[in-house]
Formats: C-alpha cells, structure tokens, sequence
C-alpha cells in the first residue's frame, strides 16, 4: 500500500497520523502555546549599548579572558578560551571596547566571571575563515573550525559541539532534532521554516566531521510549514529524509528521538554514539554551516520571546550578552505582572532570579508567564494514582523515585534506576498533587552522585 | 521592570489542571446515581444510612488530625467518599449507631492510623464493612426487600432459579443500599472510566475472571456478574488508587485476583458474598504487585556497541 502524504492542502497533524512516528512507551498530550509566535518571522534585535559575556556558557572547563579592560574588540572576535578539550571559546557580540572582566550574575541566579564591553555601536566585524566548498573541506577541518567557533549545543544543553563530532564510536545517522516539544518555544520551528537550506548545509558537514552516511531531520506533526520547507530542501539528497513525529511530550528527548526515528535504544548510563549516531539542534546545524561558510563565531541567536505576560511575543535574533530584561522591553514590556520568568521552556527551564542576566548561547527561549499560566509544587499526598509511572518515557516509577530521593534513601532510588532518568519534569506535570517529583529526583541524583565520591575518598 | 517580585521556583512551570480535589470531586459525581437508585428503592432508609456515614467519616477524620495537631483535610474528599462508600455496602435497615460506628472505624483505623490520605494499604470503607460484618453479623445480612420492607434473603443466598436477571439489572431485589442496581453502577463507572480517575484493567479482570469461573464451575456468569456486591466493588471499591497496584500488569493480575477470591468464597465458602475480603487481600498484596511487575525501563539490559 503507497501512502500519498501531501502537507500543503491539509493539516499533516490529521492527515499522516499513519506514518508519524513516536517513542513506545509514556509520554504525554501538554498544551503548546506555540501559536503567539510560531507565524511570525524572526526580527533582529538591534544590540543593546552594553553586553555581559559570561565566560563559561557550556558544559566543560570555563574560558580564561584573553582581552583585558580598555582593549578594543572587535565583533566576532575571541575574548576567552580553554586550553581543556571539553570546553568552547567565548566570543565578542559587539564592537567596542571591553570595560570590566569581573563576576557577575547569571540569569539563574549564579555568578560567574564575564567580559563586559561597551558596544560602539559599528559592528566592525573580525575576518573570519570561509570555506568556499564545503564539499571539499576535511573533517579535522570541520571539528577545528566548529571549535574556533565556539559552537555548543543550542537546544539547551550547552554541551560543546567539536566533541559531539568527534565520537569514539563509528556512526552512520546524524539526527537533527527539529521536534522542539516544550511548550512556547518556536525558535527551531521558524528556523526550518526561514533557513532550512542552511541547516541542510550544516547537517552535511556533522556528516562528514563524523563519517555517517545518513542524515534524518525529526519534526513534531504541529509545524507543518517546517516540514514542507525541510522536505524541499533534502528533496535532491538521497542520503537524507525527514521523519514526521507524533505531537507528544518529550518526543524530543535525545533517547526517545532516537528510538521514534531509529528504533534503537541507547544504554543505560551510555550516548547516543553507542548506539551508531550523533543528535544535533537545528540552530546548531546552522551555526555550523555559518562558521564553515562565513567564518562567523557563536556570538548572535534566536531566542523565542513568549508567555502570557508579555506584550507582543515573538522570535528574536539576539546578541550574546544582551540583558533578558532588554528582550521584553523589545517585545513591548510585560502584560500585568508576571508571575513567574523562565529560561528556556517551561517543563525543563530553570526559573529567571535577575532579569539583568545575559543572553547565553543556549538560550531557548525567555517566557514570563502570567498568574493563570505558571503553577508550582504543592506537594499533597500522593493518592498512587499512577499518572506519572504511565507517562514516564524511561519505564520508571517517578512516585517512589521522588519519595526515596526526598527521604534520603538514595541507595533506594538507585536500585530503581534513579540514574536513568532524563528530567523532562512529565511526572511533576501530569501529578495531581502537584508533588515536586522531579525536582527530589534531581537533588536525589546529586546525592547519591555525593555519596559515591565519599565512599570513593573513604 | 525593576521592583518585579519573581515566584522562584524549580521546573516544571506549568501543570496540569486535574488535581486530588477534582479526583475525588468526580468519584463522588460517579456515586449520585448509585446514591439516587438506593435512595428510588430504600427510600428514608438510605437516606439516613448515606448521611450518617458520610457526616461520621468526615467528622472523625477532622477529630482524629485535630488530636494529632495536623492540618484538617477533609475538604480534599477523600473521607467523604469513605463515607459514602461505607453507608451504600450496608443494609438499609442496619441500626443509626451501627452505621455511625462503622464509619468511624472506616476512617479512624483503616485510614488515619496509617498517616491519612495515600498511606493506607487497605481500602478505609472495605475494613469498615469487615469491621461491621465480624461485629454485627446478623444485623449486617438483615437484607430488605425494596420498597415494601418485607425482609427478605439477598439473591446469593437463594440462587439464581429464584431471582429475575432484568430485577438485579436495575435493582429492584434485596441487598446493601448501592450494590442492587447495576444499572446504576454501569453510569458511574463508565464516567470515570471516561474522566480518566479508573482504570478499565481492574474491574475487567474481575468481571472477567468471575465469569470465565463461573462458565468452568458449570454456574450461570450473568447471575454472578449482577448480583452482591460484585460490580458496586469492582468499580468503587477495587479502583480505589491509594490501594490498587499502579502498574498496569500489576493491575490486571490484581482484578483476575479479585475475580479467583470471590469465585473461591461464593463456590466453596460458608458465606455468600466474598467481595470484601477478596479485595483486602488483594490490596495486602499490592505492594509485592507493584514491585513484581515493574515496567521495563529504557536502555536497560542495552548492550554498549564496540
């Protein structure tokens, strides 16, 4: 039987449920609240008259400053770097001259050193290194230019890229993750939809920075302009094709991508390279095509502006090191008071504690939501309603996890797998005591990971 | 914009709407028609049973945190519906201070004794009714016959030659005050069902495994599945979340359970109703259930590729 899937005269959402592939087990329906921005092109932001660049944006060894107060700097010009392999250089989103290297506080609330540069408002850009051909370039000259970049995962984690392409394993698929199923955030969607070529581009060259032969682009069945601007753009290729997934939370989870695309499940405690393949953000994949392409640093992103307090939400390219509070400013301020702000998206984000914290490289999205909006834990007695162990996407009982974790008894939380779960807060959502099962089970990992590294000493 | 006052808190930020309130706010909506059939048969009987067992759940749970200096919850509905549940698996005939007692025993050792809400192993309106039956046997199978008050005996113990299919379809034979209409039970339960507070598996295993049993041991299923208070507990009392495996195997095996236990008790036992104590001892055994059939889990027993 030929299924005949046409996404321009109908709503892919009903229309393909045949071919729409998902993750076998949990997961749940939540509200998108995509629709406040998901139509709207991206708008640049002008840069603001003072940047903040934190020095350490990514998972792995902070950068040391190289740039000191007074130096001039130039956009896209380095201003520190590591000399550890797991860390990303940090770069200057502006012109102008550097004013204070010093601490300063991050928008969850914790401090760290940051080069403060007074933008002279030219824009005079560094010369980057382009590749003209990028058939023709190396994969040692991929991982190298993605690493001067400092290009580190954009869909949140921060993790920098010139390592995830440099996997100890052969793999043969590399996976864009164009799912983006938290709530709110569009930034991936009108990235498809505006540089899809782009992202194809970049997609190629994580290709061949790590020898697989396959590339599938994931995209949740709610973005089907995104969809229908990606197929045309793999349209040509042989060696890529766009999976089509369910509307359903964490469908872009890295494990269960995996398994909704390819069927395989990566092991506990292991990556995604053990099971034969890398997962890249679609902004990361353009990112890539950018440095390869035009020698441009990590140092500008879209960043979805959105939530129920804000005035007019919509997706912004922003500068590193902007103030998140100039964001709403530019989207028109806030609408009443917010209750609550949050970094990121609101099932994983961590909450804003200043307003004055920078824009980072792997900021989402910023959300003030209103009071209708945003709830919080209230922690009533769990009724074993089940409602969490059913929408766990790991098979794990989230009720006992949580109330080992809080108790204490992490040795009892491990036998349960406690170290297998990938915090995508669905247990918490779904609670009908609104008990803060997620948020025991992280500070039960920290534990246990304390009480090994005791017992290590001892 | 700088004088905004944050609510800090961890993700998630948003949840969903359903909450324990809402829960038991249906569960209660699930027994209006149950409570409306046995108030059409008993009339002023049940009336004063479902009153009293409520007001006296209700009350001993505010008594029992208040002398324990916790915070009174009985606004959540939990005790209610003990209550309620506890005044409908009575006679209607069945003495003021009986069904006073029996509520407060309900609640006061089947629940609170264990740490209230979500703490309980046992279902707090089940010990009650076994409370109730050990202590008072006789006044606890006084069966009236709808309506006219002539006592009569429940149709378990007279078999199905004797009682009428389309009577215990709508409830108009003799028994406790919310297990005669089945009809009445079907439209709570499938409410709930549809509301998403119980799950198909539980009363499916059990209807499921009486009748298969009752085909094997050569007895009419249809009579079995209506009569007692087989389906009143298969849909309130076996469903009950707080007692009841929260695995879906877990759940399965616990209906087929209940099912095997209430044929044992009704084929071979002295009495004629096992309902009660076939879900006690299934609910003794939920935690092992739980434990036994956990699901598997992502990524486990993976092998790491060279």
């Amino acid at each position: 039987m030929v299924f005949v899937i046409s996404f321009s005269d109908s709503n892919p959402e009903r229309v393909s449920k045949l071919i729409q592939r998902t993750f076998p087990r949990g997961g749940g329906d939540i509200p998108h609240h995509k629709e406040a921005t998901d139509g709207k092109p991206i708008v640049v932001m002008p840069a603001p008259s003072i940047v903040v660049i934190p020095l350490q944006q990514h998972i792995g060894a902070p950068c040391e400053p190289v740039v000191a107060v007074g130096d001039k700097v130039k956009m896209g010009q380095m201003i520190g770097q590591s000399t550890k392999f797991i860390s990303a250089p940090v770069h200057s989103s502006v012109s102008g001259q550097v004013l204070a290297v010093e601490e300063r506080r991050l928008a969850n609330g914790a401090k760290t050193m940051c080069v403060v540069i007074r933008n002279d408002g030219r824009d005079e850009m560094v010369a980057g290194e382009k590749h003209g051909d990028l058939r023709k370039i190396s994969a040692a000259a991929i991982r190298e230019a993605v690493k001067n970049a400092g290009i580190v995962g954009m869909g949140g984690a921060g993790f920098p890229t010139h390592v995830k392409l440099n996997p100890p394993k052969p793999v043969d698929t590399i996976l864009i993750n164009g799912a983006e199923c938290e709530p709110y955030l569009t930034c991936d969607h009108r990235l498809m939809v505006e540089q899809a070529e782009q992202m194809v581009h970049g997609l190629f060259a994580i290709m061949k920075a790590t020898g697989a032969a396959k590339g599938v682009i994931g995209i949740e069945a709610n973005k089907p302009d995104a969809i229908s601007q990606v197929q045309e753009a793999v349209a040509e290729y042989e060696q890529l094709s766009v999976a089509v997934l369910q509307v359903r939370y964490p469908q872009g989870a890295e494990k269960q991508l995996i398994k909704a695309i390819l069927n395989r499940e990566v092991p506990s405690g292991g990556l995604p390279h053990d099971v034969g393949c890398v997962v890249s953000n679609v902004h990361t994949a353009i990112a890539i095509y950018e440095a390869l392409s035009a020698g441009k640093a990590s140092y500008e992103r879209v960043v979805t502006v959105s939530g129920g307090a804000v005035v007019d939400p919509r997706n912004l390219l922003v500068r590193v090191g902007t103030p998140i509070e100039e964001l709403f400013k530019f989207c028109g301020g806030f609408l009443g008071e917010p209750e609550a702000v949050v970094c990121g998206g609101p099932m994983t984000g961590p909450p804003v504690q200043d307003l004055l914290g920078p824009v980072v490289k792997n900021l989402s999205g910023v959300l003030a939501l209103s009071k209708e909006e945003a709830a919080f834990d209230e922690n009533f007695p769990c009724i074993r309603c089940e409602r969490c162990v059913r929408a766990c996407p790991m098979g794990l009982t989230p009720n006992l996890l949580g109330e080992y974790s809080n108790k204490g008894l992490y040795r009892d939380a491990e036998r349960l797998h406690l170290r297998d779960c990938i915090e995508c807060s669905l247990c918490s959502y779904v609670c009908p005591a609104k008990r803060a099962l997620v948020t025991w089970i992280k500070k039960g990992k920290a534990g246990l990971a304390a009480e090994n590294a005791k017992e290590k000493v001892s | 914009m700088d004088d905004l006052r944050l609510l800090v808190s961890p993700s998630p930020h948003i949840r969903d709407t359903d909450t324990t309130e809402k829960i038991m706010f249906a569960v209660l909506l699930a027994l209006l028609p149950v409570v409306a059939a046995s108030i059409y048969f008993f009339r002023w009987d049940a009336v004063r049973v479902v009153l009293l067992a409520s007001g006296s759940a209700v009350a001993t749970e505010a008594i029992f945190q208040r002398l324990r200096k916790r915070p009174v919850t009985v606004a959540d509905g939990s005790a209610l519906i003990t209550g309620v549940l506890l005044g409908l698996s009575v006679p209607p005939t069945l003495p003021s201070w009986m069904v006073i007692l029996g509520s407060a025993f309900a609640i006061a050792i089947g629940k609170q004794v264990f740490g209230g809400l979500g703490h309980n192993p046992f279902n707090p309106a089940l010990v009650g009714r076994a409370f109730l039956t050990a202590s008072f046997a006789k006044a606890m199978t006084a069966w009236t016959a709808p309506i006219d008050a002539v006592s009569a005996a429940t149709p378990l113990a007279m078999g199905p030659a004797v009682s009428r299919i389309p009577d215990l379809f709508f409830g108009s034979v003799a028994g406790s005050l919310g297990e005669t209409s089945a009809l009445a039970i079907l439209l709570g339960g499938i409410y709930l069902f549809y509301r998403g507070v119980i799950d198909y598996r539980i009363p499916v295993g059990i209807l499921g495994s009486v009748t298969v049993f009752a085909l094997l041991a050569g007895q009419d299923p249809v009579f079995h599945l209506l009569s007692g208070s087989l389906l009143f507990g298969a849909v309130y009392m076996a469903t009950d979340m707080v007692t009841s495996p929260v695995t879906k195997a877990g759940r399965w095996i616990f209906g087929i359970g209940i099912g095997v236990i209430i044929m044992v008790i009704r084929v071979w036992g002295g009495f004629p109703e096992g309902v009660t104590y076939a879900i006690l001892f299934m609910n003794a055994v939920t935690p092992l259930l739980n434990r036994w059939t956990r699901p598997r889990i992502y990524g486990q027993g993976v092998k790491v590729s060279e």
